[in-house]
């Protein structure tokens, strides 16, 4: 059986970058719990020597490493939820003292 | 085509019409660009034909790019966000003649199989609105078979055109992994997803499967092998082809008139001088667990760019909010319940101390799937099951309960654990459903509607070797050609 506590998924959460609420802590905790107990069957099986597959394609992903045209700096920014268009920068919080 | 003589001006008038008449039932589009569609269908009837899909009105699922056309993956987080290209398979419809009529719904970042997890609010079946179209390509699925369109896109990660396809009664169809380019695809599990055409034909997804496959230098992961002229290949010929059928795999759990419709689709293709032959899959049980584990890791990667910089939604800030509060805040505001479940379990799997018994242990296990198909397509050309468990369940039926969700995508998984090519044909109906226990299946080539109730499609799918989507779409054509399941239509008024 495999079980997740609160406090295991406030840590995940915090990885994840998602400010849960009390309810969704509760929610998670219970659902992911039950989901891993599910998944636990895979563990019985013997895979000792077993090559993983992490993608199916067989051959290398590379390109030559040459520059070409990409999108204009407007069309870039033109999505920003907050951005100095013309500096060329988005806006964030501060995040220097 | 029949598009061309109609001209395209008309299609695309027939289509909208359709639309306006038959979208408040169903909720299938996202987005609609009416005026831009009409636009384009009088330039293209004012010039020389473009390729095979001239004029032919098409729908885009929601989480595939088009320039200045908003495109949101069904997600709050992405609200307002017009791409400023185009994803390769739109730039390619449209250089076939395709014409763009709408963005279609979908479960939230094609994370769901019953269109329920979108921020817009579900698609309904047009077969019966109570129930779900399945997803996540619930929106292209249902205007596809409602008639809206005839062809559509969808995207496929676990099933996710495959499925729709099948509880909707329409074509679904996905290519090898890598046929088709992914550039302007939402990523959401980046080893399994593929972009494929929904259809009401095999020969009308075998033309959009001409028209979008083959390399592409924006995607890295798009292959070079050489594209079959996919439409030419549907001879009707299936004889000698063998079929391999994991009879072991079929047992529990599958509704009897699923079983019954799916027998009477093997008998089909005998008659046509296939042979079926009985293949095991000893790992293919482990399919759900396996698949559920590597797309949520690969998920909560590729969803870690929606942070509220760059695009999309960003939560109000307060004053003094740390940069961190503000990545925290804008995902849990912007992502649904569904994306954040598949984020967490990811992070969890991925992360230090779990990594070698969940998330490598299920690729160990991914190569143990992949060698069952390798050696069952020694013996045999195509591997045929049913594509779902059952019909179309009832909205709200499993959104409280996530496994029971999973669990229904139990045969359409490995097509994209082993990247193999995979496509779902209507083949019968469910008559009307009585919730559980058995349910009967019309025999084939019956028309009459049984009274009461809903009568529910069902799908009959076939898998095929890597990169041999001729002879899958040939067998899949061969079976339209003898029956009617695909041209009966949803009572819609």
């Amino acid at each position: 059986m495999s079980s997740l506590s609160r406090e295991e998924v406030l840590r995940i959460a915090d990885l994840a970058r998602l400010e849960l609420s009390d309810e969704e802590l509760d929610l998670f905790t219970r659902q992911l719990g039950d989901i891993l107990t599910y998944v636990e069957q895979i563990r019985a099986l013997d895979t000792s020597g077993v090559a993983p597959t992490a993608q199916v394609l067989n051959r290398p992903v590379d390109r030559d490493d040459v520059p070409g045209a990409t999108l204009s700096r407007p069309d870039l920014f033109g999505n920003a939820p907050d951005a100095a268009n013309e500096a060329g920068l988005f806006k964030v919080p501060k995040v220097i003292e | 085509m029949s598009y061309l003589r109609q001209g395209a001006v008309a299609a695309v008038e027939q289509s909208l019409a359709r639309l306006k008449q038959l979208e408040p039932q169903l909720s299938a589009f996202n987005t609609v660009i009416a005026e831009r569609a009409l636009e384009r269908a009088r330039a293209l009837d004012a010039g020389p034909p473009l390729g095979p899909l001239h004029g032919m009105p098409v729908a885009i699922k929601d989480n595939i790019c088009t320039a200045g056309v908003p495109t949101t993956a069904s997600s709050r987080i992405l609200s307002g966000f017009v791409p400023p290209y185009n994803a390769t398979v739109v730039e390619r419809l449209e250089r076939a003649g395709a014409v763009i009529i709408g963005k279609t719904n979908l479960d939230e970042f094609a994370m769901g199989s019953s269109t329920e997890n979108s921020a817009l609010g579900p698609t309904r079946n047009p077969w019966d609105p109570a129930r779900t179209p399945g997803g996540s390509s619930g929106g292209s699925a249902a205007a596809v078979a409602a008639r809206i369109v005839p062809l559509a896109l969808g995207s496929d990660t676990g099933g996710s055109i495959r499925q729709p396809a099948g509880l909707c009664g329409i074509v679904g169809f996905k290519p090898t992994y890598g046929r088709v380019s992914r550039y302007g695809l939402m990523a959401f599990a980046s080893s399994l997803d593929q972009i494929g055409p929904l259809a009401t034909t095999v020969e009308e997804a075998a033309l959009a499967f001409d028209a979008i496959g083959g390399f592409d230098p924006h995607d890295s992961t798009s292959s070079a092998e050489p594209m079959p002229e996919a439409r030419a290949a549907l001879t009707g010929k299936v004889n000698g082809l063998r079929i391999g059928v994991p009879c072991a795999f079929l047992g529990e759990g599958v509704d009897a008139a699923v079983l019954s419709a799916f027998e009477s689709a093997l008998e089909v293709l005998v008659s046509r001088g296939a042979t079926v032959v009985d293949i095991d899959l000893p790992h293919a049980g482990y399919g759900i667990p396996i698949y559920y584990l590597i797309c949520t890791a690969e998920a909560s990667s590729n969803l870690a760019r929606y942070d509220g910089v760059r695009y999309g939604y960003r939560t109000r800030l307060q004053k003094d909010d740390t940069l961190q509060q503000m990545y925290e805040r804008t995902r849990d505001e912007g992502f649904g319940a569904e994306v954040k479940r598949r984020i967490m379990l990811g992070t969890y799997v991925l992360s230090a101390g779990y990594y070698d018994a969940y998330y490598l242990k299920a690729q160990q296990v991914r190569t143990l799937v992949r060698q069952d198909y390798d050696r069952a397509f020694g013996r045999v050309d195509l591997v045929a099951t049913p594509t779902t468990p059952t019909p179309a369940f009832a909205l709200g039926e499993k959104t409280d309960d996530p496994i029971q969700m999973y669990l229904g995508d139990i045969f359409t998984v490995s097509a994209n654990l082993t990247g193999l090519p995979s496509i779902s044909v209507p083949c019968g109906f469910a008559g009307p459903s009585t919730g559980s226990g058995p349910s009967r299946a019309e025999s084939r080539d019956e028309s009459g509607a049984p009274g009461g109730g809903s009568r529910l499609p069902i799908g009959f799918q076939l898998t095929g070797r890597a990169f041999d989507e001729a002879t899958l779409l040939r067998a899949a054509d061969a079976f339209q050609r003898d029956t009617a399941f695909h041209i009966q239509v949803p009572p819609l008024s």
